[in-house]
């Protein structure tokens, strides 16, 4: 009987399918990107190790506005979805009552349509003379020459109207975890309901608003979908650049040297993000 | 004497519970918009599903019509895309389903060298950004000159699918008791029995939600599939496509029966689940 030393191989055969598949199709990908990032050359001819790190110089000098501006859609769609969800999860989580789980359930109803539909349905909204503006429009009720779609702020209205959900989330969670006695304590302290928010309910629910900020400004930044349904071509982002040198110009080396670029200003910007909030709150609340 | 001295601390509670229900009200309110706008793109979605237009751009509303229903597969190439969508998340799920649920059970049952380091790995494939996976699924096939295709996406969706199943596995055996898996040891149930029998029951909520999630996440998908495709499309990809040129109503009829579907299904697990808690609440007698 080999059963002690099975015991002790079966996590690792649980493991393994797993284990191979993330290491051929994640890892391994990665570590091809970062190298490919350094190569030279062309699709004729091919691309050869060369450590040609002017790739990354090339690619910051020359995009380093879309990279900004990524950055700062982001930053404005993260900020809007803050502000949007936490006194609707707020309401959710203390007044919900019975039907706390519907109104989470209506929250994340547009899931349930997929991601490029959602930013056709929302360009449709911002048309022009589309079935909202329009009839807006004809009854006088928005200047003639306003025009929503392919600008920056149709843009950053498509962010935070799809990552909504994933502030909604994590900041109803928090609330919703904290215990009402130490709310009824603030007010038998004669803390005024202003004062129990911002000494009592904000302080308890900001690990969930750090998370939300994490998974939303994340996705937002990398996005290229919404810049380029909404947004047209002059308010395109790192993921649109990125996108076209791969596709339209086969510049593997130049888009590989982008997305790393991508991938470590997400990076450091999380790790000092978290380690100025305190790691531990950020990245428990995140697990959740 | 007594009287004034006790209600004086009370009256100003009473005032900060009546302004607690108005201004409960204004939030409530605000909910509702919220909530209101986040559907409001569903909505018109569904409804140009139903619009009679008759020109590709599908933006002015021209009167009620079935017409898109009645002739929901006349694009074939739209069918075939809805098809390689669905095939792809169903293959992709049943393997994700079952490599990430023994890669759960791993990491949550078990503690072992490299543990720590596949939890890593999970974490950063969920919170990778999509498109720095995509490009380097793209790189990798570049270096190796290999084909995309219908494999390559399969590939690439069975890949960020195994994370979420085995976090989400992961997540529910952490909080079961091992005692009872003892006892059917102790009973002497073998491995496999044990684990048919005792722990799949256990963990099945846990599988049962990873899987959906799977699926959705599959079937959703734009960024990753993009980068992996080469010439086969998916439902996304022909959507994105058609944006240039006009969707075409039956885009919106389809995406309202996955809508239509995707909550029937999610509405039918969460009755399972409010049953379930039930029952445990039931059998522990409280």
């Amino acid at each position: 009987m080999a059963g002690p030393a099975r015991r002790r191989l079966a996590p690792y055969l649980m493991i393994l399918p797993g284990a191979l598949w993330m290491l051929a199709f994640f890892l391994l990908p990665l570590a091809l990107m970062v190298s490919l990032s350094l190569q030279t050359g062309n699709l004729v001819d091919g691309f050869r190790q060369t450590f040609h790190w002017q790739n990354y110089t090339d690619g910051l000098s020359i995009y380093g506005d879309k990279f900004a501006r990524s950055l700062w859609y982001a930053l404005l769609a993260t900020l809007a979805c803050a502000v949007l969800a936490y006194p609707a999860a707020y309401w959710i989580a203390m007044h919900g009552g019975r039907h706390k789980s519907t109104y989470l359930f209506l929250v994340l109803l547009p899931y349930f349509v997929p991601f490029v539909l959602r930013i056709v349905s929302w360009k449709l909204v911002l048309t022009d003379h589309g079935p909202v503006l329009g009839p807006l429009r004809d009854h006088g009720l928005l200047p003639a020459d306003l025009h929503v779609l392919d600008t920056g702020f149709a843009v950053v209205s498509g962010l935070a109207y799809n990552f909504l959900p994933f502030m909604v989330l994590p900041v109803y969670v928090a609330l919703e975890r904290i215990d009402p006695r130490v709310v009824e304590a603030a007010y038998d302290l004669y803390a005024s309901r202003f004062q129990a928010f911002r000494h009592v309910i904000l302080p308890l629910s900001l690990p969930g608003v750090f998370a939300g900020v994490i998974m939303t400004f994340v996705p937002m930044s990398a996005d290229y979908v919404n810049a380029e349904v909404l947004g047209g071509p002059r308010n395109t982002m790192i993921g649109n650049v990125i996108q076209s040198e791969y596709f339209a110009n086969s510049a593997y080396p130049l888009a590989s040297a982008l997305s790393f670029t991508l991938m470590a200003i997400l990076l450091v910007g999380i790790f000092i993000y978290a380690r100025a909030l305190g790691t531990r709150d950020v990245l428990e609340a995140a697990r959740r | 004497m007594t009287a004034p001295a006790t209600s004086s601390p009370r009256a100003p509670r009473r005032r900060v519970r009546r302004r607690a229900v108005r201004s409960g009200r204004v939030l409530h309110l605000y909910t509702v918009l919220l909530i209101a706008w986040l559907l409001l793109p569903i909505a018109v979605m569904i409804l140009f599903g139903f619009n009679d237009t008759h020109s590709k751009q599908n933006y002015r509303w021209e009167g009620f019509t079935l017409r898109w229903y009645r002739h929901l597969f006349d694009k074939r190439d739209l069918t075939a895309a809805l098809v390689n969508s669905l095939t792809i998340a169903l293959l992709s799920t049943a393997i994700s389903t079952v490599i990430g649920t023994a890669a759960g059970l791993a990491l949550g049952r078990h503690r072992f060298r490299g543990r720590g380091a596949a939890n890593l790995v999970l974490f950063m494939a969920i919170s990778c950004p999509e498109i720095v996976m995509g490009a380097s699924l793209l790189s990798m096939f570049v270096t190796f000159n290999l084909p995309r295709g219908y494999p390559t996406i399969l590939a690439a969706h069975v890949m960020f699918s195994i994370a979420f199943v085995a976090v989400t596995v992961r997540a529910r055996v952490v909080g079961l008791d091992p005692s009872v898996e003892e006892a059917a040891q102790d009973l002497g149930a073998g491995p496999w029995t044990r684990f048919r029998l005792v722990t799949l029951p256990m963990i099945m909520p846990g599988v049962v939600s990873g899987a959906l999630l799977a699926f959705v996440l599959s079937i959703d998908d734009f960024v990753i599939t993009s980068f992996t495709s080469g010439a086969t499309v998916t439902f996304p990809l022909w959507i994105y496509g058609s944006t240039r040129t006009g969707t075409p109503p039956q885009v919106n009829v389809m995406g309202t029966l996955i809508c239509a579907v995707g909550v029937v299904v999610a509405l039918v697990s969460a009755r399972r689940n409010v049953r379930r808690l039930q029952a445990d609440r039931d059998a522990r007698g409280d």
